[in-house]
This record gives C-alpha cells, structure tokens and sequence, in this order.
C-alpha cells in the first residue's frame, strides 16, 4: 500500500472518530444548519490566513469561532428568523471567500480541494496536526459531556442547577470550529457537516443511549472513510464525496431496519 | 414563623416599552407552598423566571439563603426525538454530586411519582402526565430547598391533576421543602396552599386562600365566574354566576368534582 494512502486513511479515522460524538451533538442541537454555515465561513478564514500570512488552519478556526460568537449575538437579539439569517450569513461568507480567494496568484491556490478536500494530498505533517486537534477536542469532549448532555435536554433545567450554560454552548462552537479547520482536509467546506451529521444520525436508529449513539457514529464515519478510500482508490473517483457517498449509503441502509431494533 | 428561602423587592422586568411585571415584593418560606395564580399574560412566568435568575430583572433584589438549591420543574419539556435517552438516564442527569437523596428516600419519592416502571422507557415515549411526574421526580433528586412549579399540570387530564397536587403536597411533607408553584386553575391549586399571590403585572392581592378569595382585587381580576368557582369550592355560594348558563354547567361539575 502506497504511504499517502496511508496518511489519508489515518487521518479520515481519526477525523471520523472525532466526528462521531460531535455530530451526535449538532444532530441532537439541530445544529446543521449552524454547521454549514461554519464550514462555509472556513473559506473566508483560509482567504485572511492567506492574506495575512499566518497559518491556515489557525486562521479557520478565528474566524469560524468569530462568526460563531455572532452568530449567537445575532440569534439572541433576534433580528431575524434564525434559518434566514444562517442562510445569509452562509452564502455571505462563502462567496466573501470565493472571491477573496479569486484575488490571489490562480496557479498557488487549490480552490477544489479547500471546496471538496483533497484527502490523498494529506502528509505526515498534517497528519500531526490532525492527531493534535482530534485528540484536543476528545479530551475536552469527554470531560465536559454530562453538563453538555444537560444543556441539550433542557437550557433552562440546566442553569437552575448550577451549569454556565453560555460557556458551554461557546464551548461547543469551538470544538466545532476545531474540527471543521481539521476536516476541511478531508472531505473540504462544502462536505464537512455531513461528515459530522451523517453518521451520528444513522447511528440513532440502532443506540439506546447518547453515549452509545456516539461511539456508534464513530465506528459508522471510520467505515464511512475506509470505504470512500477504496472507492477512490479502486474507481479513481474523489475521495471527499466518495466518502459522503459511502457515509450517505450507510444512513439509508440503517434506517431501512425496523423502528424496534436496537442495541442493548 | 419559618426561615425564608428567597425574598425580592420591587422586583420588576421591562420589555420595550411595557412592564411585564412591576413591584412585586415575593417571600418564599421552608415548608410553605405559595402559589401565583392570574390571569394569561399576568406575567407569573416572569416572575418565576426572574427568581431562578433565568432572565434580567429591570428592578429590584432578589436576596436567597446561602447555598439555596432549587429544584425546577419546567412548563413542558420538548426532548428532540434524534436524542435517545431513557428515563433513568434523564434523572441521573439532575443528580447532585453532593447532595444526593438517602436510598430509602429515593425509594420513597420513585414509589410517590409512580415512576418505578417508567425508568427504563424512552423520554420521548412518556405520556403527558407521565412526563410531569418524571420532572417532578428530577427537582427532587437534588434535595431542593425550594421547589419551583412552573405549571406543573399542564397537559394533564383532570384526574391526573388532583394526584399531581396531591403528589406536590406529600413532596413537602417529605423534604419539608418551600414550594412556589404557578397556576391558572384557581379551583384546585387553592386546597392546597398556605399562600396565594394573585398576579397581573403587580401583585393585586396576597395572603391566605380564603382571605385572597373574599378580596375585591381578586373578583375584579377573574371575574364573578373565576371567583364564584373558589367560593364554590369553599362552600361559600356567590350567586352573581348563576345568571349565566354555561357557568351553571361549570358549576355542577365542580360540585361533583368536590364531592
């Protein structure tokens, strides 16, 4: 097996690993939407890191985390109704990146493989990166999941007892932001939330549990990711949607099982 | 006279331009139930939602007891059907790390709130009224000096709300906690209590049931129907409903309810 293939396999596990529980997190948030409008955003934050010269995927999670925290400003004050104004704020950023990225040198700039990932480009360097991230997110996962479980629940039951439900919620935009700047390596901005949706909400038909429906969801992206290699490799078609594909195909074979199956 | 859990001044909450609800001065003992009845749009949410800190006050101070732990019992609970979680699971979830119900207390109140056989369902299979017990049960589980009840028998049929009542009564003999509980069913709720705060932006009118009910305040604000139906229960007749037919029917259906 050729090393590069590899390094994108490793590094679409570990993505997916992270993926799993997250996801289950925006599944359980509604928080699609949100997340797209986060990934679309990471474009702009390539476009500045770019311009100002600092590291990418630093400047990705700046400015995914920014928009986050207006985002939720915006939210609260209540402008506008929440989808209209993610859908602006979504294509807003999108096409503020797509052009800020135009004004750059054409032949330095793999515009299709920061919009569908450019998976098999993944070195031994980014797959550092990537284990930094993945681990850094599922630490801080882990520890803060019983408070994170409650604020989903239910806000308001969650702040009567004791949980700073603000911080957590910012919390989770940033573990969110985290990932996407990782992930865009993978599957790129236009693909990142179905990494992130897709397995957790195939994994909810058969789990009992959140934890259960986590782990699963994990297990599910890393099949996800294994397989969209092969395709690409064996087919020689992309490997961002092929994994997609495979993910997708995964979801639609799941809930055609009974309501009534389930883990135990 | 007991201690006091919670009390605010002139408290009030403003919303643009209009006062949600404007100098209201609340004192919430231990072992006592106080009950905020008005009409829709009174603001008794917002009150309760103020002293639980849940939302900014424009006015006043809310002074607690040091260390007060509050058991809340939300109006309704909408759980995402995407989240698969079991009733035991969403209990766990309320627990206190260090203040935990004794074994035989636990045993007590899950026998109280009917619950043993629910703990191993999905949240989101639960009927109306079993959910309300199920909330109940988690503001207990952190031994709460004070209980708040944010309507706590909404969605739930007319037997079930005389058990929930009752249920809440029993619950302060057992912890012996204070409970501060909202309604718009006047009938039920005032069996019940040992004080009434009768609520439309300011506080019209407050004290024991009985006194509350004889108040002119009270029968400005529901009405000779709302007051007649307290008077009822009271045994005390007010004949200034009877002209109206469909509150006759309202009538005979109290009278059977009581007896």
């Amino acid at each position: 097996m050729a090393n590069f293939l590899l390094w994108a396999w490793l590094g679409g596990l570990m993505i997916a690993a992270v993926a799993g529980p997250l996801g289950s997190f925006m599944v359980w948030r509604r928080m699609a939407y949100f997340g797209d409008t986060l990934a679309h955003a990471a474009l702009l934050g390539v476009a500045l890191g770019l311009l100002l010269q600092v590291n990418i995927s630093l400047a990705v999670v700046l400015v995914c985390l920014l928009l986050a925290l207006l985002l939720s400003t915006l939210v609260h004050k209540r402008i506008i109704a929440t989808d209209t104004l993610l859908g602006i704020l979504s294509h807003a950023s999108l096409s503020l990146g797509l052009v800020s990225l135009s004004l750059f040198d054409h032949q330095s700039i793999d515009l299709m493989g920061f919009l569908f990932g450019d998976l098999l480009a993944i070195g031994q360097h980014d797959l550092l990166w990537i284990a930094l991230a993945c681990c850094l997110v599922l630490v801080i996962l882990v520890s803060i999941w019983t408070p994170l479980l409650s604020i989903t629940v239910n806000e308001e039951l969650a702040q009567v007892e004791g949980i700073n439900v603000a911080w957590m919620r910012t919390l989770l935009m940033l573990l969110v932001a985290v990932v996407i700047a990782v992930a865009m390596k993978v599957v790129g901005v236009l693909l990142i939330t179905s990494l992130l949706i897709i397995p957790a909400a195939a994994a909810r038909r058969l789990s009992s549990s959140p934890e259960q429906m986590a782990l699963l969801a994990s297990l599910l992206g890393m099949l996800a990711v294994t397989g969209g290699l092969a395709l690409s490799w064996f087919y020689d078609t992309p490997a961002g949607p092929s994994v997609v594909v495979i993910a997708s195909t995964l979801f639609f074979l799941l809930f055609s099982f009974p309501r009534s199956f389930r883990l135990s | 006279m007991s201690e006091v859990l919670l009390s605010a001044t002139d408290l009030g909450v403003k919303r643009g331009n209009r006062w949600l609800i404007k100098g209201v001065d609340i004192s919430l003992e231990a072992g006592q139930i106080t009950t905020v009845i008005g009409p829709n749009g009174a603001g008794k949410s917002t009150l309760v939602r103020s002293l639980l800190n849940l939302i900014k006050t424009t006015s006043g101070d809310i002074t607690t007891i040091k260390g007060l732990r509050i058991g809340y019992m939300p109006q309704k609970l909408k759980l995402e059907d995407t989240l698969p979680l079991t009733v035991a699971r969403f209990l766990d979830l309320g627990r206190h790390k260090q203040h935990q119900l004794s074994p035989q207390l636990w045993h007590d109140l899950l026998h109280e709130c009917r619950a043993e056989k629910l703990l191993n369902r999905p949240m989101q299979e639960l009927s109306g009224g079993e959910t309300q017990r199920i909330l109940l049960l988690r503001a207990l589980l952190r031994k709460p000096h004070l209980l708040v009840l944010d309507e706590p028998v909404q969605g739930v049929d007319v037997t079930g709300q005389v058990s929930l009542y009752n249920l809440i009564g029993q619950v302060r003999n057992i912890l012996g906690c204070g409970i501060l509980m909202v309604s718009h069913d006047l009938h039920l709720v005032m069996a019940a209590t040992d004080q009434v705060i009768c609520l439309n932006q300011h506080i019209c009118c407050s004290g024991h049931p009985e006194q509350v009910s004889q108040d002119p305040a009270f029968t400005d604000l529901f009405g000779p129907q709302g007051a007649g139906n307290l008077a009822l229960y009271n045994h005390q007749h007010n004949h200034h409903h009877t002209s109206h037919g469909d509150i006759i029917a309202g009538e005979h259906h109290e009278g059977c309810d009581h007896g």
